[in-house]
């Protein structure tokens, strides 16, 4: 062996090891997190209210308060998003304003999310006089998700086959009609898989959120869902403390006896929760494909 | 008959121009200029089509015969700049205040590989119509046995009309393409190479499907495969270099063609 | 004539071209917004963050030379004490010792992932970084602040928050972003270079290292400034395990600070308007600033390394 071949050897031997430890942060982190998280998750620790001075508070609340925050910015960033990769993705022509905007959205989605989170303090809680709301908090998380579903959605897109689009086009559909009821149901379990991937972004978010849905949770009365009530749990304009702010928030902050329980209970849970997301990404997007494509 | 002869022997083009007293003349094409950005891509393509018949358009790819199929229904909107006129019925319907998805309506398309929605076979059929606002279950249904018995395909799908047509076999998802086209009730069907992705067997179908078909529709159909053309067609257009070169019935451009380069060209002496 | 009639029928408007009029406004209408949105950060950011400056008499040099951070008093030398210099060090340091750091370790797992074993790649340390990117930055950070914390405290002494501690946390935060887009910038490197040297007798380390990493190179730098926007605007995390101090670093494990934590930190303590809230604006528009200047940088490269393909 020459030593131009060894060399070789040693090289690619170093890179297999670089891999290898890199799979074992992997498995150190998740591993840490549910070693000594789990432990502490029981249905009283994810039910129960948090409890600032004493032991024994639970995250539910916050619970709560990440997923109907997930929703409810799901709910109005998917339209806005949706259009604006039908538009990039199938009107937009090769110009300079196609390219300012797409210049435009990388800059959304590069800013520190800090940065998004104190403008939607000036704009929403304090120019709009939201307040620290669920409503200032959903928003704000829009801007934060749009760069990123839009470009997901502009994937799938393009994913379609043009030859769909031309089929509608024959038919003497217009083009929106084309791209609404065709292409975009073709392109659905790629969406699907976006929206999902996103929503576990959205839902571990916690920079964008410390000033906008706020550092609070106020009790909740479950028995209430009128969302006019200000303790009603569908409530948009009470403070809404969500897990991952919840974790940074006692984590900085804290002085309840059991921090080190609760914090790594909840990051254990948040975990989880983006586990979930991620893999229901892939296999729900798959499961879509394959009715979409086999008999029913 | 007129022709555009020149003065040699055999003539450069030959195109055959129908006396409009005594056919009836569905489309035709006059001046017609197809550019992409700068690049001119068709001209010299003034061609009549008979009602009720079949037209192929044939000739080595890259001589613009989708080019001008495409142009008929103006689909190359966007895509290329066409001048002159299209005639369709008299009306010229390549101009900026004919609405473009009534003309797709009535001239129909179907295109190379066959291109079923991500719906049922029933809603691929019925979808056009629904978002033309008929939503009656009855009509509906009338239309899919209909226009599929039309595609000759009715007895393989009629009892999995749910199915989504993505499982289809190429063969039959391009019959269902047709019976979509054929759905929004058009009286002219263009075919871009519809057999071009099928087996030797689903082709021959789809020919006698389409020799069934020119009773109630004018058909007119590229196809890179002569034979095809020589079987299945009334007249053939030869394209060359963006041009028409020689049109005539298709016994004739076959057996005995005009121009020297269509002879070449059908007897497999071309390039 | 029926000519007369159907030219009419064909030249009425129909309802399929009234709908493609109103989806082509309505999607453009949404992208309209989102650019309106870029728009408004910058400008509000801006007109925030000068206002230091404009309406608060701070000098410019003084922000950003200045090493005392106590807006609202002055220095010893009668100065607003607004000197940002402490919190830009901090986290420029985070951001290039973390990339230092991650870089090489990035590389060497995507050359492994692409080059040596791309059926393990695909199929462990692909969905690993994908998760590994999935994981929220809280997370991180209370790791950092329960194993990287104390480890540091343990092996380098002091308090165990600082400097270190922060580009520890922001490696493997970064680690997975730069592998994924190294990845991709290896797959695109087209596959006959790889056989016109392994066919010149080159071994495949040599391969790697002078054909596919050289061929690539623009794609990974683009990964690299990726890595550092993630690192230089990453808050949570950091502000958690780099002791917030705003003081002038004088060694890896002394307590520092970035411009993120001070303004995670400090946002909610200031009344809007007042000195101390528009100095941390200002901070905030550095942020801001950082951020468009990685956008520019990745442009650049792009440029740059355009011909290669």
């Amino acid at each position: 062996m020459n030593r131009s071949q060894k060399q070789s050897k040693i090289a690619i031997t170093g890179l297999k090891l670089i891999a290898g430890f890199v799979v074992l942060i992997l498995a150190f982190l998740i591993g840490y997190i549910f070693i000594t998280g789990l432990p502490h998750v029981s249905w009283h620790f994810l039910t129960s209210p948090a409890k600032a001075f004493n032991a024994g508070g639970g995250i539910g609340v916050q619970l709560f308060n990440s997923f109907y925050l997930l929703v409810l910015a799901m709910l109005i960033s998917l339209p806005i998003a949706l259009l604006a990769a039908i538009y990039l993705n199938e009107y937009a022509k090769d110009n300079w304003f196609t390219s300012m905007i797409k210049t435009s959205i990388e800059i959304l989605s590069s800013l520190p999310s800090v940065v998004v989170g104190l403008f939607g303090f000036l704009l929403f809680v304090v120019q709009f006089n939201y307040g620290f709301s669920i409503l200032s908090g959903a928003l704000t998380l829009t801007i934060f998700n749009l760069p990123l579903l839009t470009r997901n959605i502009e994937d799938s897109l393009s994913n379609v086959s043009d030859d769909q689009r031309q089929g509608g086009l024959g038919l003497g559909l217009s083009k929106y009609e084309t791209i609404i009821h065709i292409v975009v149901p073709a392109s659905l379990p790629g969406i699907i898989s976006g929206v999902i991937l996103c929503s576990g972004r959205v839902f571990g978010e916690a920079a964008a959120l410390i000033y906008t849905a706020g550092q609070s949770a106020p009790a909740l009365n479950f028995g209430d869902w009128n969302p006019f009530n200000i303790d009603s749990p569908l409530s948009p304009l009470r403070p809404a403390e969500t897990l991952a702010v919840h974790i940074w928030k006692i984590n900085s902050e804290g002085i309840m006896p059991d921090l080190t329980q609760v914090s790594s209970g909840a990051a254990a849970v948040l975990v989880l929760a983006i586990l979930i997301f991620n893999l229901s990404a892939r296999f729900i997007g798959r499961k879509v494909f394959e009715r979409m494509t086999s008999v029913k | 008959m007129q022709n555009t002869t020149e003065l040699n022997d055999k003539p450069k083009r030959f195109i055959y121009h129908f006396n409009p007293e005594e056919t009836e003349i569905t489309m035709q094409t006059r001046d017609l200029e197809i550019l992409y950005g700068k690049t001119l891509a068709m001209h010299n393509a003034d061609i009549q089509f008979q009602k009720n018949t079949i037209t192929a358009l044939i000739g080595p790819s890259g001589s613009g015969k989708s080019t001008f199929l495409r142009a008929l229904n103006r689909m190359n909107d966007g895509v290329a700049t066409v001048k002159g006129q299209i005639l369709y019925q008299g009306v010229n319907i390549n101009q900026p205040k004919i609405d473009v998805y009534e003309v797709r309506r009535r001239i129909g398309m179907v295109f190379q590989r066959p291109n079923p929605f991500a719906k049922s076979i029933y809603d691929n059929v019925t979808f056009a119509l629904q978002r033309r606002g008929i939503h009656d279950k009855k009509v509906l249904d009338e239309v899919v046995e209909k226009t599929l018995k039309q595609a000759a395909v009715w007895d393989q799908v009629k009892d999995s009309l749910n199915k989504s047509a993505l499982s289809l076999s190429g063969g039959q998802a391009q019959r269902v393409c047709i019976a979509r086209a054929l759905a929004v009730q058009p009286d002219v069907l263009l075919l871009d190479e519809p057999a071009s992705a099928l087996d030797p067997v689903s082709t021959q179908q789809l020919e006698a499907t389409l020799r069934e078909l020119k009773k109630d529709y004018t058909i007119i159909i590229v196809t890179h495969n002569m034979q095809q053309a020589a079987r299945l067609s009334d007249y053939t257009v030869f394209f060359n270099m963006g041009e028409a070169i020689e049109y005539n019935k298709t016994r004739k451009v076959f057996t005995r063609p005009k121009v020297q380069m269509t002879d070449d060209y059908v007897s497999g002496n071309f390039g | 004539m029926q000519n007369e009639k159907l030219a009419k029928q064909l030249m009425k408007k129909s309802k399929t071209a009234r709908y493609e009029r109103f989806g082509h406004l309505l999607s453009l209408s949404a992208l309209l917004l989102i650019m309106a949105i870029v728009l408004g950060i910058i400008v509000f950011v801006a007109s925030k963050g000068l206002s230091t400056f404009s309406r608060d008499n701070v000098s410019v040099k003084e922000f950003f030379t200045g090493t005392i951070w106590n807006p609202g008093t002055k220095t010893p030398s009668g100065q607003q004490a607004v000197g940002a210099l402490p919190m830009i060090v901090g986290s420029f340091l985070v951001t290039l010792l973390a990339a230092a750091l991650a870089t090489p370790f990035a590389i060497g797992t995507a050359v492994y992932m692409t080059e040596i074993s791309p059926k393990r790649g695909a199929k462990i340390l692909q969905p690993v970084t994908e998760l590994l990117v999935g994981i929220p930055s809280v997370v991180y950070g209370f790791i950092g602040l329960s194993v990287v914390v104390p480890f540091v405290r343990s092996t380098f002494g002091g308090s165990g928050f600082g400097i270190l501690s922060g580009t520890f946390v922001l490696f493997v935060m970064i680690l997975p972003t730069i592998v994924s887009m190294t990845v991709d910038s290896l797959k695109g490197v087209p596959k006959y270079y790889r056989q016109a040297s392994l066919a010149l007798g080159a071994t495949r380390w040599q391969t790697i290292w002078k054909v596919v990493l050289r061929a690539a190179t623009p794609g990974i730098l683009t990964a690299v400034v990726f890595g550092m926007a993630r690192a230089f605007g990453e808050a949570l995390a950091v502000q958690m395990v780099i002791g917030n101090a705003a003081l002038m670093p004088h060694n890896l494990t002394s307590p520092a600070s970035t411009l993120t934590s001070v303004l995670t930190a400090g946002m909610g303590n200031t009344v809007m308007g007042s000195l101390q809230n528009d100095a941390l604006w200002s901070l905030a528009l550095v942020l801001l600033v950082m951020s468009l200047f990685f956008n520019l940088l990745v442009h650049m490269i792009g440029r740059k390394g355009a011909f290669k393909k």
